[in-house]
């Protein structure tokens, strides 16, 4: 049984033979054919099973709208569920599995589901389940979501990778049917940059569909020509295979252009590609779709659109049937049985819901005027239909036309609303499209081709004559103009039969009327409410049509009944693509410190900084556990001198008359007497009186300032900064620029630390304690000439430095400290054993630093000068900021010093209550915000905030984790657990 | 979103950092009156939320690091005007 | 005024009857003549769960809840349904875990299904900073009886064998989860309080905006509407999105921005994850609702905006997000994407409170959490409007908490309303 379908010509090679699987079946079609189009070759009608009641279903359309044929496609990582078999471009090797049944396809065992349909109508489930009511999430929700669901998902890595890009256009044109493009055609003409785009992988779009002829040769031969002419014109673009999914602000729009073919030829090549294009503007030829009519078990296999029997019959040169009727309430129905019987497909009936005389004369096939389709027999595929004469009629093919909807989706993604056509029932696009685009041909409602070509051609140049460019003098194609008059038919009084309405989602007529009946009035409540347009298809063939039925049980007209809008994406769009290459390790992008190599190298352990990788830990030989490397690295630099790469914290360099007045405004302390060779310490606040940000600034000159931030605020902070200096200041004479690039920057610390850096920095710079002193800065220069800035300042609480050099230099000078510091037992260290000595020392940081603390809070209320304006001063004073109940922070340590050790996690994240309180919200003293052990003390310390905590000092509570079960008493203390006076600082 | 950059021409949004309401241009200078609380209260907090042109600052992160006073629709995102907030903060009387 | 109850004995029934038997979920009412005790503006998730409450626990039956639209056509039918009660701060944690409770017992209260479903909901954990600030959050969590969990890598990997744990650009660590957290099938939420309020009395009256308040001597007598003017003795509004638009007619400013949150739907697969997934540090949650469709969100739009839509660069984002910790969605397909418009507030948390104005109440300013909030925002609102008193768990909400510098600022960000 090879293609007993197929009969002769169409657009496809019928020398080119392609092989491809479905259900494991191994069958043939052609170059050229869709999936859909090699199986109804090959009589398979029954191509799937729908979600609710699991009816066997057939392919219904030729398109995108496609609702019944979706599918499993290819296998292992590389199976993509719920792929629509109509869009599905053939090719060798191709499989295919139905997807949703329980057993084979034929005989799903879920088609049980079926037989209750009286007891599953809409929002069934709104009104059990309910009892008992744990068995909801047991029992109830778990049968529903197992037989819910459409494809499976392999579970595995997508193995194809995805690119995006980016093309501009003074004209972009969606759509190159006949109005596209003829619309393309006068665009390009006139030299604009034009972009045409389609979804299918012919342009041509219905064209190569039709029998219609176009300048006196087939629509399709001249699609084809028209194409070769704008493909050789410089200024055109075309991008077949690509669907423009969404229109957003300003001319930018989203397309997905489909590579699949290349992918699978090699595995390097992108999948697909996610464009934004930019335009100037937009000319949506998008054509239109062909709507269903609701009559009773209008869902078996073979009940077709009329349209997409002409598409496989012209166009893949296949006859969907041997005896094919045809219904329809409009004349273009009446067009597929004539190719049908041109083309010596026997019809056998046409029913035509309009009492009118018959469009035209269809041999050997019976008319029916006045007449509907109220029924239909056949279980996996159609056998007969009844009339509502009563007369039933054999046929394998039903062809069904409601009339046509334009494809107005992008219009409405502006939340543009499509207004009610009569003469044409159907909804049209009005004024309230996007700004830039305008719409022309079957899309606009200008349903005959000759006035679409017409309307095509004349928006090409216009709008192009728009832009400023001088339109040419060609005339539009001609064609012979074909009537279309229509006379809306919803549904069909089915009697106890179901009539669908949404195929995949299994919305009936009926479901609709309950809905109706129980209130549900909007046609978004019934959305909602039915699930109606919500499958796959987007109610691509079903939204109109339940529009009408809603009118008609409401006996409203269908301006009062509503109108749906749609929103992107137009075709359901891979997650993938939207990612691109954003995934895995390129997720973000990273950044390395100039010493990463050099810490590889010492088998550094990395740990993730925002963007940066810092150094965590520099394990030795035979330390096996982390505290053991960092427990080293407090104690070495506490005892001789450690380095640690410091470069990711911000560094602004700021110039300028105006600087210190400037700095006056952003510190809550006072910066305008910092000498020239001094750094200060700063606290910034943001406007409503929290802490924002700390750091160090240095006065290298009179007008020459350079700050330091945080490595987590090193943006935002200067982001800030140009905020008040452009917005708030304007004529302050202030210049500022990041440099936190351009400066590897390392802390050498520890009571070492001087002799070491006096190896490297050249003689003529007197580094002793008296010529630089704690909180001394300069410019000096080391190894012979290189430049560097030097600041005396401490993170550790240890008498230590922060050198800087040029970026170019980090790598050399770590290499070099590290052997300048040979003779002192010098080690780096990283991220860990830089917070274990922060929280010895006191000093706040990220976790402090939280953005609900006030300078007050910080213990640093006496920085806060009161005789000058900055950021964030007078919201500080605000009576809540001042509560002497506020969250302050101060020290902690464990009563009993052996507590956790033996835990393996410190008092971090621990709340804070009352010795004798029982722990809840109200009882809630505070928290632990950083906890480590401290090599030094030989026990876990904390910092944390604790209500009215400065004045509570000695006092003993609490610290308890629920969490990890931890409950142990702990006494609040000065924050300042190591050398508090800092005398290590100065000598 | 593309915003058209006084000085770089049109621009995607995407190189742009958002603040909020150009009104917090408009600092208080009165820090040491009687009405410094209520005023930046009222400064920092309270949003007109304007349905309709709205006057916002942009920030060129990504590019010249220029804050731009942007008046957009916040119901069709029509942009109507694109200034440099120095030029917006200077016509407002601000200098130092 | 007694309806039918819902039972499986009553779907039954009307099954084997042709479905004669279903009366409209609720009244579709007309504005009375002689005015209301309390009007709501608003037929929200939220304006309706406080007409129920009022009607409910207070007696006050006299209500009316005016919706410009369909009622729930807001951000009620436009959220990613989950819900949860994992807040940090005291000001908020115990008003989100009386909402918590409200749900488990939402439909035996209403007698109508919204699927509220408990799966679990997990935080994703991948540095040690992290690990901290959530332990602090689990311990505020367990100090109000919410519930949590910590997972350690292994038992996420277990758990989760799909996410990428270790190729990933941040390893995951670990996990912080709240079990009693989940999802529930958001416009039901709306149908099933039109339905218990108007069964107790309460007027909803659909396609009614307000134009405007009658506000005489500092009083607010009733409100404007396209339906003619109303009287009230009390009017609560409750308009989420459009609360700055909404009370400027009043003559009120608030410390409120409005900005687009887009949400996203697959097609629909078969079961894949059952916990409702957060990856904080790349701007991604995602669950799969019952139908099969991965439901999932992201950053807000950072700019305002009224208009429901938002645009490419968060969509981007929010993908990516995806793809870096579930590599196996690269296949699957964006079914359709939406925006809702979100009351951003200055501090990320709300209010429900008085106004300046004498009878006139707000509530608003639920940024993106307004979903979960429903049933206690419902309850305190009707508490507050019914005796004038707040609601224990919601004495911090107040409006002129940034006047007295007393913000609820769960993340730290500032007076910047698209941060938080």
């Amino acid at each position: 049984m090879s293609q007993i379908n197929r009969i002769d010509g169409g657009l496809i090679d019928q020398t080119k033979s392609v092989s491809f699987t479905f259900n494991g079946q191994i069958l043939r079609g052609y170059e050229g054919d869709t999936l859909a189009s090699a199986l109804l070759a090959n009589n398979k009608h029954l191509v799937g099973r729908s979600f609710k009641y699991h009816r066997p279903r057939g392919i219904v359309t030729a398109g995108s709208e496609e609702p019944n044929a979706i599918m499993e496609i290819g296998h292992g990582a590389y199976k993509e569920p719920n792929t629509r078999a109509t869009i599905t471009q053939l090719y060798n090797g191709l499989e295919a599995n139905s997807q949703n049944h329980r057993g084979p396809l034929g005989f799903d065992f879920m088609a049980i589901t079926d037989f209750f349909s009286p007891f599953l109508s809409a929002g069934f489930y709104y009104k059990t389940f309910m009892w008992p009511k744990a068995f909801w999430e047991k029992f109830y929700e778990p049968a529903i979501r197992h037989s819910a669901g459409l494809g499976k998902l392999s579970m595995l890595e997508d193995p194809d990778t995805y690119d995006k890009g980016f093309r501009y256009c003074d004209i972009l044109i969606i759509g190159a049917g006949a109005s596209g493009l003829s619309a393309a055609l006068t665009a390009a003409e006139s030299g604009a940059r034009v972009i045409l785009a389609d979804e299918d992988f012919i342009m041509g779009g219905r064209l190569n569909s039709e029998t219609n002829e176009i300048n006196g040769m087939s629509g399709s031969e001249w699609a084809k020509q028209a194409v070769a002419k704008l493909s050789a014109m410089d200024n055109v673009t075309l991008m077949a295979d690509t669907t423009i999914f969404g229109a957003y602000d300003h001319g930018i729009y989203g397309a997905i252009e489909n590579r699949a073919d290349e992918a699978r030829a090699d595995s390097n090549k992108p999948r697909q590609v996610n464009w934004r294009i930019y335009t100037k503007r937009t000319i949506l030829c998008a054509g239109a779709t062909e709507r269903a009519i609701a009559f009773g078990n209008n869902d078996r296999p073979g009940i077709m659109m009329a349209s997409a029997v002409r598409t496989y019959l012209n166009r893949f040169a296949v006859a969907t049937g041997q005896s094919v009727s045809v219904y329809t309430n409009n004349d273009d129905g009446w067009q597929t049985a004539k190719d049908l019987t041109d083309k010596g497909v026997k019809v056998v009936a046409v029913i035509d819901s309009r009492s009118i005389d018959p469009v035209m004369a269809i041999e050997g096939a019976e008319i029916f005027m006045g007449t509907d389709v109220t029924d239909t027999k056949g279980r996996r595929a159609i056998k007969s239909i009844t009339l509502s004469n009563g007369k039933t009629i054999n046929t394998d093919t039903l062809a069904v036309s409601g009339g046509w909807n334009p494809n107005l989706h992008l219009t409405c993604h502006h939340r543009g609303i499509p207004k009610w056509n009569e003469e044409l029932a159907t909804f049209l696009p009005d004024s309230s499209v996007p700004v830039g685009m305008s719409v022309a041909g079957r899309a606009k409602g200008t349903m005959v081709l000759a006035d679409a070509i017409v309307e095509g051609h004349n928006e090409g140049s216009s709008v192009a004559a728009d832009l400023g460019f001088k339109t040419g003098d060609s005339k539009p194609a001609t064609t012979a103009s074909v009537a279309y008059n229509v006379s809306a038919k919803w549904g069909v009084p089915s009697g106890k039969n179901r009539a669908w309405v949404d195929y995949q989602n299994d919305v009936t007529a009926k479901d609709i009327k309950l809905a109706n009946q129980e209130g549900f009035k909007s046609v978004e409540h019934v959305k909602r409410y039915t699930t109606l347009g919500m499958a796959t298809d987007q109610g691509k063939t079903a939204n109109v049509l339940a529009i009408g039925i809603m009118a008609d049980n409401m006996d409203k007209s269908i301006e009062d009944t509503g109108t749906t809008i749609f929103r992107p994406p137009y075709n359901p769009v891979a997650m993938g693509a939207f990612a691109g290459r954003r995934r895995g390790m390129e997720f973000y992008p990273t950044r390395y410190t100039p010493s990463h190599k050099w810490s590889a190298e010492q088998n550094a352990i990395f740990v993730e900084v925002g963007m940066w990788y810092r150094s965590q830990w520099f394990p030795q030989p035979g330390e096996t556990f982390w505290r053991d490397s960092v427990d080293r690295e407090v104690r070495q630099t506490r005892e001789s001198v450690g380095i640690c790469d410091v470069t990711t914290l911000g560094k602004i360099d700021i110039k300028g008359a105006d600087v210190s007045e400037f700095l006056n405004r952003l510190y809550v302390n006072a910066f305008a007497k910092v000498p020239v060779g001094k750094t200060r310490y700063g606290l910034m606040l943001r406007e409503d009186g929290i802490a924002m940000d700390d750091g160090t600034t240095a006065r290298l000159g009179e007008n020459h300032f350079v700050m330091t931030t945080t490595t987590a605020n090193a943006v935002s902070v200067y982001r800030h900064m140009q905020f008040c200096h452009q917005c708030l200041w304007p004529d302050l004479d202030v210049h500022m620029i990041s440099v936190t690039e351009q400066y590897a920057q390392y802390a050498v610390a520890g009571p070492n630390s001087r002799k070491l850096l006096q190896k490297i920095v050249d003689a003529e710079h007197d580094i002793s304690n008296e010529a630089f002193p704690y909180m001394g800065a300069g410019e000096i220069s080391i190894c012979g000439g290189i430049p560097a800035r030097l600041f005396r300042i401490s993170f550790s609480g240890e008498l230590a430095y922060e050198i800087a050099v040029p970026t170019r230099y980090g790598d050399s000078l770590i290499r070099v400290l590290m052997e300048a510091g040979e003779e002192f037992n010098a080690i780096p260290y990283g991220t860990e054993a830089l917070g274990a000595m922060r929280i010895e020392k006191g000093h706040a940081a990220g976790p402090e630093l939280n953005g609900q603390t006030s300078a007050y809070d910080l213990g640093m209320g006496g920085m806060v000068s009161g005789k000058k304006d900055f950021i964030g001063y007078t919201l500080g004073l605000r009576e809540g900021m001042q509560r002497d109940d506020r969250m302050q922070m101060v020290g902690f340590k464990p009563v009993n010093k052996g507590a956790l050790l033996d835990a393996g996690h410190s008092m971090a994240g621990a709340h804070l209550v009352n010795l004798r309180d029982k722990p809840d919200t109200f009882t809630d003293q505070g928290w632990i915000s950083s906890s480590i052990y401290s090599p030094i003390f030989g026990h876990y310390i904390g910092l944390g905030y604790i209500k009215g905590g400065h004045s509570r000092k000695g006092e003993t509570v609490r610290a308890v984790d629920l969490v990890r079960g931890q409950d142990i008493e702990v006494e609040i203390c000065s924050p300042h657990f190591y050398d508090p006076e800092g005398e290590c600082l100065r000598v | 979103m593309i915003i058209n950059h006084p000085l770089l021409g049109p621009r995607d949004s995407e190189e742009f950092v958002y603040l909020g309401s150009a009104d917090l241009i408009n600092r208080p200078t009165n820090w040491e009156s009687e009405e410094a609380a209520e005023d930046f209260y009222q400064y920092l907090y309270i949003r007109e939320n304007i349905a309709g042109d709205n006057r916002e600052l942009w920030y060129h992160e990504q590019g010249d690091q220029s804050w731009l006073v942007v008046t957009r629709c916040t119901l069709t995102h029509e942009i109507k005007s694109v200034e440099l907030a120095q030029d917006v903060s200077r016509a407002q009387g601000r200098s130092k | 005024m007694s309806k039918t109850k819902y039972s499986a004995f009553k779907v039954l029934k009307e099954a084997l009857t042709g479905h004669k038997g279903w009366e409209p979920a609720w009244r579709d009412a007309e504005p009375k003549a002689d005015g209301y005790d309390v009007i709501i503006v608003g037929g929200g998730g939220h304006g309706l769960a406080t007409a129920y409450y009022l009607a409910k626990n207070h007696g006050i039956t006299n209500i009316a809840v005016l919706e410009k639209g369909w009622i729930g056509g807001g951000n009620v039918g436009r959220n990613t349904t989950i819900i949860r009660s994992n807040y940090l701060l005291p000001g908020n944690e115990p008003f989100y875990e009386m909402s918590m409770q409200l749900w488990e017992n939402l439909e035996q209260d209403l007698n109508y299904n919204a699927m509220v479903s408990q799966r679990g909901i997990m935080n994703l954990i991948h540095s040690d900073a992290q690990r901290d600030a959530f332990m602090r959050r689990g311990n505020a969590m367990l100090f109000a009886d919410a519930g949590c969990e910590y997972l350690n890598k292994k038992e996420v990997k277990e758990r989760y064998p799909f996410l990428d744990m270790d190729n990933a650009r941040f390893p995951i660590q670990g996990a912080l989860a709240q079990p009693r957290g989940g999802t529930v099938r958001h416009d039901a939420v709306a149908w099933g309080y039109a339905r218990g309020a108007s069964d107790l009395g309460v007027d909803i009256i659909q396609n009614c905006e307000v134009t405007g308040f009658n506000i005489e001597n500092g009083k607010c007598l009733g409100v404007q509407t396209t339906k003619g003017d109303i009287k009230a003795g009390r009017v609560g509004v409750c308009v989420a999105g459009s609360s700055s638009r909404v009370m400027a007619k009043a003559g009120i400013n608030l410390p409120i921005e409005s900005h687009v949150l887009q949400a996203f739907v697959t097609e629909g697969l078969k079961p894949v994850m059952d916990n409702v997934i957060t990856f904080g540090a790349g701007h991604f949650y995602c669950s799969q609702s019952d139908k099969g469709g991965l439901v999932f969100g992201g950053d807000i739009d950072a700019y305002n905006t009224y208009a429901q839509r938002g645009n490419l660069p968060v969509v981007e984002d929010v993908c990516s997000g995806g793809m870096a910790i579930m590599p196996m969605v690269g296949r699957v397909r964006l079914l359709r994407m939406w925006g809702g418009i979100m009351d951003m507030s200055m501090d990320g948390s709300p209010f429900i409170d008085k106004t300046d104005v004498q009878e006139l109440f707000f509530n608003g300013g639920w940024c993106y959490g307004g979903f979960k909030a429903t049933p206690a925002s419902g309850y305190c609102y009707a508490h507050l409007l019914a005796t004038d008193e707040p609601h224990e768990v919601a004495t911090a909400f107040r409006l002129d908490r940034f006047r007295r510098g007393e913000m609820i600022d769960e993340k730290g960000v500032g007076a910047q309303p698209n941060l938080h």
